[in-house]
């Protein structure tokens, strides 16, 4: 009876077979990588129709988070500005700059700004602002350092893992209220000692921080 | 397709025809696989177009509710589960005499599992394609069906272990794992047999791929024999586990109707029990239509139906005790559950499934009915109806009426509801169909050691016992 396969395809069988075995592996070992870098576009500047620099605003004018974020101490969205709220300034400071022409248009036209989103949670995911800058969750905790960004992009993945860190842990990360909006507030080397007492101060239950439906009602 | 002859066919209860030769076996299960497509059975042709059309269906219903969602199903508080998981249940129930036959007929040295045990695993594997779709295609968001699995996500959270639900994931992952395994272990000599045989090009290089390389050298054979056992060994517990662990689905819930330590056997035996009756409705057809009459004999439909009995037996048993528990708790819940279910507004569901499971059966003390090929596959028929509505009963009949009057409801089945059921029978058909056509639904490797140990020293202890009934050639 002639051969049906040449004598080559033992190897390329064997090779085949780890060639398999490897790519599987490789694949296990790839994908979670992937998903906690590339995927989480951590860093990456979301471009804006008006080049609104976060950092000439905070850190060298002097603006407080709340000029513009007004609801974040009372409601679930921290709310981005309205034109009404550019014009403040802008309606007498650099009138008919080019950098502005967009907010000038904005308000001639009196359609809104149509900014791209940066932070976007999943709609099974409810975050409320207000819960975590009133227990003493910083800005700079989850946003980063807003005052030195010239643009604007994700400084933590928002990826539910990252959310548990805290959630499972709050006391690695709480600070005094006083200190929520500071963005250049240093924590001190070991966070537990003050974050416990802050846990017990701001009154927090472990317990109920991790539960299922605190953020997925 | 195998040559008929006309006229009427010997029957036999020995464990294969008298006279059997290793050529012989060949001859009547290699010859419809290797047959050209112009010479593929007109039956054939019909019984794959019906499925095809029945996948077409399903895949259909698929699309529609990955576009739409849940909401097509019936499926609505109370009743949050009901069809998808009903027909997961009834699926991966099936499997089980595959396994059964094939692993634990095996260890118990049982001469008759040996030709039936292929296209029973391939049964197997099918029924557990169609179980294990279930629960994915139910989930909200099919598409991230991986997050049961524990792999290093990015929500920080594992599997929780403790419910049921993930002891499915595993249950059916490692069933499928090990029934396809044990399967394709099985199928290798034979591929290899047919890798000879063939004529095309196409048909060598086809089974000549499958069959690994297989040589049949003794070495070869030494190994192949201890793999087939040790897998046998792994197989085996899976009988008992997998179902059971489908049970403890509903037996750690607090539902009423649900919460029974009986479960896991009850669920085993009806299993095998449902398993068996498809078994029968797959292997009377086919071995009239390939010829196989003296390789499936008389003796195996006797004993697939006697197991049929046994365990429909074990299953009535559980319907009585659960209705007897139900009272000997003085539980109120459960006495209302018991209540219901016989007398309530699904009571009819409850008398259609004694109907089916328990006075359907009854024939099957009779060896004239056990002996009827009609018979059995009707039987089987009903049988396997009846396992459906076990579990209708079990899931929606118990959900309907919890604890609070106030959150009672009612469950009716939309069109998708039974779409995507009648076109699972065309995703387990078609394949069913695939298999019979390119695979040797007989193990002939087994069939030919089995016709070896026949002629030389009889093929069966039952034989020298009860020579009248067994040994005789022919009835």
């Amino acid at each position: 009876m002639p051969q049906i396969f040449p004598p080559n395809a033992n190897a390329f069988a064997k090779w085949a077979i780890l060639g398999g075995g490897a790519f599987f592996v490789a694949l296990i070992v790839a994908l979670p990588i992937y998903a906690r870098t590339m995927n989480n576009a951590v860093g990456v500047p979301v471009a804006q129709p008006v080049a609104f620099a976060h950092n000439l605003h905070t850190a060298q004018l002097g603006i407080d988070c709340r000029y513009c974020h007004t609801t974040v101490e009372v409601a679930a969205s921290a709310s981005v500005p309205p034109t009404e709220t550019c014009m403040t300034c802008h309606s007498q400071v650099r009138v008919g700059a080019p950098q502005l022409a967009a907010v000038a248009a904005s308000w001639a036209t009196d359609t809104p700004i149509a900014w791209n989103r940066v932070h976007d949670l999943p709609d099974f995911a409810y975050f409320n602002h207000s819960a975590h800058v009133n227990n003493g969750v910083g800005c700079s905790s989850c946003h980063g350092r807003i005052d030195q960004m010239a643009g604007i992009w994700k400084n933590e993945p928002l990826s539910m893992g990252w959310c548990m860190d805290c959630h499972r842990e709050p006391e690695r990360f709480l600070r005094p209220r006083s200190e929520v909006f500071n963005m250049a507030y240093e924590p001190p080397f070991d966070n537990r000692p003050l974050g416990l007492e802050l846990v017990a101060q701001y009154g927090i239950s472990h317990e109920k921080l991790y539960q299922c439906s605190v953020c997925h009602r | 397709m195998a040559v008929r002859t006309p006229g009427r066919v010997v029957e036999t209860n020995r464990v294969m025809g008298p006279g059997q030769t290793s050529g012989g076996i060949d001859d009547v299960v290699n010859t419809p696989v290797l047959v050209g497509p112009q010479r593929t059975p007109l039956w054939w042709w019909i019984g794959f177009s019906i499925s095809g059309a029945l996948l077409t269906l399903y895949l259909v219903s698929i699309v529609h509710l990955v576009t739409v969602g849940t909401g097509i199903f019936g499926n609505n508080s109370p009743v949050m589960w009901a069809m998808p998981i009903i027909n997961f249940v009834w699926w991966i129930g099936i499997g089980h005499a595959g396994t059964l036959i094939s692993a634990a007929l095996l260890l118990f040295r049982q001469p008759w599992r040996t030709s039936i045990n292929r296209f029973a695993e391939a049964m197997t594997i099918f029924a557990v394609v169609c179980a294990g779709l279930y629960p994915i295609l139910h989930l909200g968001r099919p598409w991230v069906f991986y997050w049961l699995l524990p792999y290093p996500n990015t929500h920080g959270l594992f599997p929780n272990f403790r419910s049921p639900l993930d002891w499915d994931l595993f249950a059916i992952s490692t069933y499928a794992s090990v029934s396809i395994l044990f399967w394709y272990i099985g199928l290798v000599p034979d591929l290899a047999t047919l890798r000879d045989q063939a004529k095309s090009r196409f048909q060598k290089l086809f089974y000549g791929t499958l069959c690994l390389g297989w040589t049949g050298s003794a070495r070869a054979w030494t190994r192949y024999m201890r793999a087939y056992i040790l897998l046998a060994a792994l197989s085996f517990p899976l009988v008992l586990s997998v179902h059971s662990t489908i049970a403890m689905d509903f037996a750690v819930s607090q539902v009423p109707g649900w919460n029974n330590t009986i479960m896991p056997p009850y669920f085993v035996a009806g299993a095998v029990f449902a398993g068996f009756a498809m078994v029968l409705i797959l292997g009377i057809p086919l071995r009239r239509a390939f010829g196989f009459e003296k390789i499936i004999t008389m003796r195996h439909l006797d004993n697939a139906a006697k197991l049929m009995l046994a365990t429909g037996m074990i299953v009535v048993y559980g319907y009585f005790i659960e209705i007897f528990m139900a009272w000997y708790s003085g539980v109120e819940f459960e006495v209302f559950m018991a209540y219901n279910r016989v007398f309530g507004n699904y009571g009819w569901a409850f008398w259609l499934l004694i109907l089916c499971n328990f006075v359907a059966i009854q024939p099957l003390w009779f060896r004239r009915v056990r002996q009827s090929p009609w018979a059995l596959f009707l039987i089987s028929i009903i049988v396997s109806i009846g396992m459906w509505l076990e579990r209708f009963v079990i899931i929606v009949v118990s959900l309907t009426r919890d604890f609070l009057p106030s959150s009672w409801g009612n469950y009716t089945p939309t069109f998708w509801d039974w779409s995507l059921f009648a076109g699972s029978f065309g995703l387990f058909f078609t394949l069913f169909f695939l298999f019979i056509r390119l695979l040797p639904s007989i193990a002939t490797a087994e069939m030919k050691e089995l016709a070896h140990h026949d002629a030389h020293h009889g093929s069966d202890p039952w034989e020298t016992i009860r020579p009248k009934y067994y040994g005789e050639g022919t009835r």
